[in-house]
């Protein structure tokens, strides 16, 4: 008994001579929910970040970072607000990975975060309602993902350049959808076009064909689906078709599937859209780092996830501490331009530059820029649907 | 030209999806109105069970297509649907057997027998996930349109078009034959005989020598071939999944109060005010409008009375409005 006491207080010694500091990180993601889907390889994406931190073991001279998992449900912000409580208040984490839906995200953000004054990235929360124009989140809330606003002016252009005048519009009825649609309406009218109708639809129904009636009554070149892809978008779509109301489709982030193209087939051809993605040789790296790391590195916001866990560490480092209130002002530093430009895979060589007090811009896996109130400034994949399959036209 | 061209819009958009889709709920209807009219309790059990024959019918579609077996530009489905129904039949009287008729024979009150057919609900919910799970389910083959809209337009020259699907012309078929033979049955049978008077007075026809028991397992078996068949044409029509069926026992019970509980020719009617009620309140006008008016009168908005949003409003109002000014329906039925 003697023995064993003292081997584990020399144990406790060694380990904590041999780590100056133990870092954690919260992950909080939809791994349950409407997201469930996506979420198990955002995770592995911001895990990934962290073991290649702690592989190379020199962050903050020495200082090992923790991931821990929660769970937001997505849409239960009831549940995301008691995970984050515990998170930083029982775990003690310095800055959170999170969430993924930007209805939680806000929750998180206003009711526990900025109380404790942690750092929050999310990847994947897209809504307008969180930029923070005027300093609402104290400087705390940072997202890798483009504002839905930035998405209406991208389809805005995408629309013109293909000399179309006036759409018919539908969303599903949520924060997203609703989102998206009022971004791209102001957009769209701005630039001269007419928006016939914006009618909402609802998710998880068998029939929309009283929907894809409204739409038609009111006409319009195209049809512009902000809905997703396994859901309402795609009865809405398929109506449509059915009834011969429109033919072509705009397609923006929510409908980009494979499953859409299985669903419908040939008639598809001729729409086409926009997600968010980048021909930067970050996102050609990352998938390889994510296939040796044994998960799909395309997958949805996957990339993102990578990227935000890896600005909070480099940010720590930045500021040569891993207190959020030290290291907030740093997220936009490491992030952009002048310094040297960061891919995945080379998070090692950034702190080795950090330490030694030279700059950094972090491209990451998604071709980071960091605008405004400290979300990316979006680059996005403009494609076709043409013989079954979706074409890349180019990027914006 | 352009009255016929108004005339098409208002055909594709409004006349033939609401045609089905009363069709649909009709059947539905004839299904709760005759457990109401003969057992004398809302089953509201009725959308689960439609989504429990259609769960049989569409697991055993797949096996008939795996095996390569169908029925030319016909669905597959209308092969398995009788085993459909057989199971679903099985599976009520076996509800009936180990549920209902305990409380039959303790003359329980209706109101007891309606929260016991609420519980038999949520199983039934349960069974048909556990089976199939939650998702969409896609069960549809054969041909899909007997005229779309791009050769309606190239054959006439209009500028609108039209498409008629086959499953939406198979459903109108489907539910005229099966509302003939049930009217044949009831009005023509000595079995239907018996059971239009054990509907009437329970009584009276016990004295006659009725048998109950009989009574009870056909009207079940009717119900179950009722449920199984709306059930199927409206998975084939629009697509299948468990919470959606659910979701249509609201419809399917406004079309029965609406039309009268307990009158099958006032279930038939009611579907079909439901149905289109629900179509042209929350359908824009402009467009035929637009072609009928003269250009003087054309209108600048939608001409949308609602929102497709409401589409379940028009049927929650229609049931109050009913309930309100003539408790007993629209054709003579009991009064709730």
């Amino acid at each position: 008994m003697k023995k064993l006491l003292l081997a584990s207080a020399a144990t406790a010694l060694l380990a904590g001579a041999a780590s100056a500091e133990e870092i954690k990180i919260g992950i909080i993601l939809g791994f349950t929910g409407p997201l469930e889907s996506i979420t198990p390889a955002m995770g592995a994406g911001a895990e990934l970040a962290i073991a290649e931190v702690n592989a190379a073991g020199t962050l903050l001279g020495g200082a090992t970072v923790t991931g821990i998992r929660g769970d937001d449900g997505c849409i239960d912000a009831g549940l995301a607000t008691a995970t984050a409580e515990r998170l930083i208040t029982g775990d003690g984490v310095n800055a959170i990975v999170g969430g993924d839906c930007s209805g939680v995200t806000g929750a998180m953000l206003q009711n526990v975060a900025m109380p404790n004054g942690i750092v929050m990235i999310s990847p994947s929360a897209t809504s307008p309602g969180l930029s923070h124009n005027n300093n609402e989140d104290n400087g705390l809330f940072f997202r890798t993902a483009p504002s839905d606003a930035r998405q209406g002016v991208v389809i805005t252009d995408i629309l013109n350049d293909r000399g179309i005048k006036s759409v018919a519009l539908t969303y599903t009825n949520n924060d997203y959808g609703k989102g998206l649609a009022d971004a791209f309406q102001a957009a769209f009218e701005a630039s001269g076009g007419t928006v016939t109708i914006s009618a909402a639809h609802e998710d998880g129904k068998a029939d929309y064909s009283a929907e894809v009636a409204a739409l038609a009554s009111a006409g319009g070149e195209i049809l512009v689906v902000a809905g997703y892809v396994d859901q309402g978008g795609k009865g809405v779509i398929q109506a449509s078709l059915d009834s011969g109301a429109f033919d072509t489709f705009y397609l923006p982030d929510g409908m980009y599937g494979d499953s859409l193209l299985a669903a419908i087939g040939d008639d598809l051809n001729g729409s086409f859209g926009a997600l968010p993605g980048t021909d930067s040789d970050g996102a050609t790296v990352y998938q390889g780092l994510a296939s040796a790391a044994g998960f799909d590195g395309t997958s949805a916001f996957s990339a993102e996830s990578y990227d935000a866990a890896a600005l909070i560490m480099l940010a720590m480092q930045a500021a040569g501490s891993s207190a959020s209130a030290d290291f907030a002002a740093h997220v936009m530093d490491v992030a952009n331009a002048p310094g040297e430009p960061i891919l995945p895979g080379e998070l090692a060589k950034a702190i080795e530059i950090l330490a030694a007090g030279g700059d950094i811009d972090y491209i990451g896996a998604t071709a980071v820029e960091l605008i405004g109130p400290g979300e990316s400034a979006g680059n996005y994949r403009e494609y076709d649907v043409n013989g079954g399959a979706f074409v890349t036209a180019k990027y914006r | 030209m352009d009255f016929l061209n108004g005339l098409v819009v208002l055909a594709n958009f409004v006349l033939i999806p609401a045609t089905s889709y009363g069709a649909q709920l009709a059947l539905g209807a004839l299904g709760v109105t005759l457990i109401y009219g003969i057992l004398r309790f809302s089953n509201f059990a009725h959308g689960d069970t439609m989504a429990f024959g259609t769960t049989i019918t569409i697991l055993l579609t797949w096996s008939f297509q795996s095996m390569g077996i169908s029925f030319g530009p016909l669905p597959t489905a209308l092969l398995a649907l009788p085993f459909g129904i057989l199971a679903t039949g099985l599976l009520l009287v076996g509800t009936d057997r180990a549920v209902y008729r305990f409380y039959r024979r303790k003359k329980a009150a209706p109101v007891i027998l309606v929260i016991v057919s609420v519980g038999v609900m949520f199983i039934m919910n349960g069974i048909v996930r556990f089976i199939i799970g939650v998702g969409d389910q896609n069960f549809a083959d054969g041909e899909r349109f007997i005229i779309s809209a791009r050769d309606f337009k190239e054959m006439t020259g209009l500028a609108e078009g039209f498409a008629l699907r086959t499953t939406q012309v198979l459903t109108i078929v489907v539910a005229v034959i099966v509302v003939a033979v049930l009217f044949w049955f009831l009005n023509k049978t000595r079995t239907g005989k018996s059971m239009r008077a054990f509907s009437d007075n329970e009584d009276l026809a016990l004295l006659s020598g009725i048998n109950p028991e009989r009574v009870v397992m056909v009207t079940w078996f009717i119900v179950a071939g009722l449920a199984t068949v709306a059930g199927v044409l409206y998975g084939l029509d629009k697509s299948f999944k468990p919470f959606t069926y659910f979701q249509l026992l609201l419809p399917i019970f406004a079309s029965a109060v609406v039309g009268g509980l307990g009158n099958p020719l006032g279930a038939i009617a009611g579907g079909f005010v439901v149905a289109f009620s629900e179509v042209t309140v929350t359908y824009a006008w402009k467009k035929v409008l637009t072609y009928w008016l003269p250009d003087s009168l054309a209108p600048d908005g939608l001409v949308q009375l609602m929102s497709t949003d409401y589409k379940f409003a028009v049927s929650f109002a229609i049931l109050i409005i009913v309930l309100l000014f003539k408790p007993t329906g629209l054709f003579k039925g009991q009064s709730v």
